[in-house]
């Protein structure tokens, strides 16, 4: 069987058949042989796609467990929003696996206790922003993240001291 | 805007009360050096069986709360008159009261009248009466609107104490979603209603100057929103649904319109809500955190929080010469003002050696005085009067709510028995 180059397997198996069975008539062995290969052809390509899909979905699965690794909360310094390095790190992380997806997320942004609790809720809004102004330069289409600002409203750590406040500046990935 | 109706929004906001460990209770902490000297006799019941509210008492505590008067104790009073031809002055020189206030609960049906008369103990004369009316299940109003007219002939300043608190309150659930209630009482914490209950947080609540509606942020839809409600028939509203901050409501003196804190152009800024039309003006145009907003009296300008020159401050803006000027200046956090009916007086929390109090400035003189000395002290709010400030503060790791006087003087706790209480919010007066 010649072979055409022709992009796509199957493409190239299907035109063969028909270029074969146009050439020979009423050629009926021929016509069950080009079918017999064009079937042998369309399970080769389904295979190598499903093989090609779980190359990817274990690549993801691989990029999500990474992320998933550095955890999803991103801590901040008192009344700052700069992303500390430690972050960016954990960040990049979920952008990579982000990438490979087209899931949504919710960035939570927290304060501790300190200030009243209307600035809080600005300065809430200001770290979910810086961390969603980070993903969205690094390609997470701005679409995909909504971000909400809870201020001091939401302790993890109820105490006051540094050692329950470092816990409540934060901003969690949803 | 799209206006939603939630009248049966799948929350508790009907009038339920409030079990007896949630209430406030009050201790004072500070008083005068030299308090008045006043005995309020228990008021003779004049129905049948016994009184449904010693009014008397109500009276006596609130006094007493002012920190301007130091009540007799029951104990060592001498006779129980209830009319001036029982009254006996030489009992009460003999326990040194200055002052003598005896009174009557008459039932009328289903209302009540409390009648009442105010002695000079030393002079020997009567210096006021009054009857104040109400409905009979109101009867610790009526003992508050007495206390009210005593403290106003005594002091010169009216009182405060016929008036009622909105507070939020958190119960922890350590790893779990708290639980949080906006609650409506009496000044003196007494009659709690729990008027919103959530498992999201709520906040910022505050009074139109009516006193008939109350308004509050609430993230019950996974964003926080504007709502206000009607104390009345506790029908409620959604009023704003914008992308990102939707905080601070600051109803105007005339009532017409709301401040509020909006980010969705970007970074939080003031605007207007007519509350009418419910459209939108922007008031202040920054890259900056502009928050917080509240109305002079006047109505005139606005005061508000801004980190526009680094660290926050506040400053004022002119309404009709859409002009801003900073109005703190001492400190390096001053935030969350709010003005005394006077337009004189502005409280605020303002941070001192790392430690958060509540200070307040003088306008005309510029002078800005501390007037607490715990340290995470927040959410400043000023009686109707200008007597008072209660505030927010820490005690024993628990949020409780606290008062101080304006002259620092007097000072009192209001503890309550669960949950952390915060943002106090102190009514106008109402119905005068």
């Amino acid at each position: 069987m010649r072979h055409l180059p022709v992009a796509g397997k199957t493409v190239a198996v299907l035109f063969a058949a028909a270029f074969l069975a146009a050439c020979s008539g009423s050629a009926k062995k021929e016509e069950e042989a080009a079918a017999a290969a064009a079937a042998a052809a369309a399970a080769a390509a389904q295979a190598e796609q499903q093989a090609a899909a779980a190359a990817a979905s274990a690549e993801q699965q691989r990029l999500m467990d990474a992320a998933a690794a550095y955890g999803n909360v991103f801590y901040f310094d008192f009344d700052s929003y700069n992303l500390k390095p430690e972050a960016i790190e954990a960040l990049d992380a979920h952008i990579a696996a982000l990438q490979g997806s087209d899931a949504t997320v919710r960035l939570e942004g927290h304060t501790d206790e300190r200030g009243t609790r209307e600035y809080n809720m600005a300065l809430g809004e200001r770290r979910a922003n810086a961390v969603r102004d980070y993903m969205v330069v690094n390609g997470i289409p701005s679409y995909r993240i909504e971000s909400v600002s809870y201020g001091e409203e939401r302790p993890i750590a109820y105490g006051s001291g540094e050692a329950n406040w470092s816990q409540n500046r934060r901003v969690e990935l949803k | 805007m799209k206006r939603l109706m939630l009248a049966l929004a799948p929350l508790l906001f009907a009038l339920a009360a409030l079990d007896v460990h949630a209430q406030l209770t009050i201790e004072i902490t500070q008083g005068r050096d030299n308090p008045t000297a006043i005995a309020v006799v228990p008021f003779a019941w004049q129905g049948q069986g016994t009184a449904p509210e010693d009014v008397a008492q109500v009276v006596d505590a609130d006094l007493a709360r002012s920190g301007q008067f130091a009540p007799v104790d029951r104990a060592d009073m001498l006779g129980r008159p209830s009319t001036q031809k029982d009254i006996f002055y030489r009992d009460w020189r003999a326990i040194q009261s200055e002052y003598l206030l005896i009174g009557r609960v008459l039932p009328q049906g289903e209302q009540m009248r409390v009648e009442y008369e105010l002695y000079d103990v030393t002079r020997q004369q009567q210096v006021h009466s009054g009857a104040e009316s109400g409905p009979a299940n109101e009867a610790r109003m009526l003992g508050h609107r007495v206390a009210d007219a005593v403290y106003e002939k005594l002091t010169g300043i009216p009182g405060a104490f016929a008036t009622r608190l909105l507070y939020v309150s958190a119960t922890r659930v350590p790893g779990g979603k708290d639980y949080f209630r906006l609650t409506l009482a009496d000044s003196d914490g007494a009659r709690p209603i729990v008027l919103l209950e959530s498992r999201e947080p709520v906040l910022a609540p505050g009074w139109s100057p009516d006193g008939k509606q109350v308004s509050y942020v609430s993230f019950e839809t996974g964003r926080p929103a504007i709502y206000i409600q009607n104390l009345a028939t506790g029908a409620r509203e959604q009023i704003t649904n914008f992308k990102g901050l939707n905080g601070a409501p600051a109803w105007s003196p005339d009532g017409n319109t709301m401040a509020m804190v909006l980010s969705k152009d970007g970074s939080p800024d003031i605007y207007l809500m007519n509350m009418t039309t419910r459209k939108l003006t922007r008031v202040t145009r920054h890259y900056a955190i502009d928050t917080e907003p509240t109305w002079m009296p006047d109505g005139r300008s606005l005061l508000f929080t801004s980190d526009r020159g680094g660290r926050p401050q506040i400053y004022r803006y002119d309404l009709r010469t859409g002009t801003t000027e900073r109005v703190t200046f001492e400190g390096g956090y001053n935030a969350r003002a709010r003005v005394a009916q006077d337009g004189r007086n502005v409280v605020m929390v303002h941070q001192k050696d790392g430690r958060f109090h509540i200070a307040i400035l003088d306008l005309v003189t510029s002078r800005l005085q501390v007037l607490t000395s715990t340290e995470l002290d927040e959410s400043p709010s000023i009686a109707p009067n200008g007597s008072m400030v209660l505030y927010a503060t820490k005690h024993a790791d628990r949020g409780i709510l606290a008062a101080v006087s304006v002259d620092g003087g007097v000072k009192f706790r209001l503890p309550s028995r669960e949950g952390d209480v915060r943002e106090p919010a102190w009514s106008p007066y109402m119905g005068r």
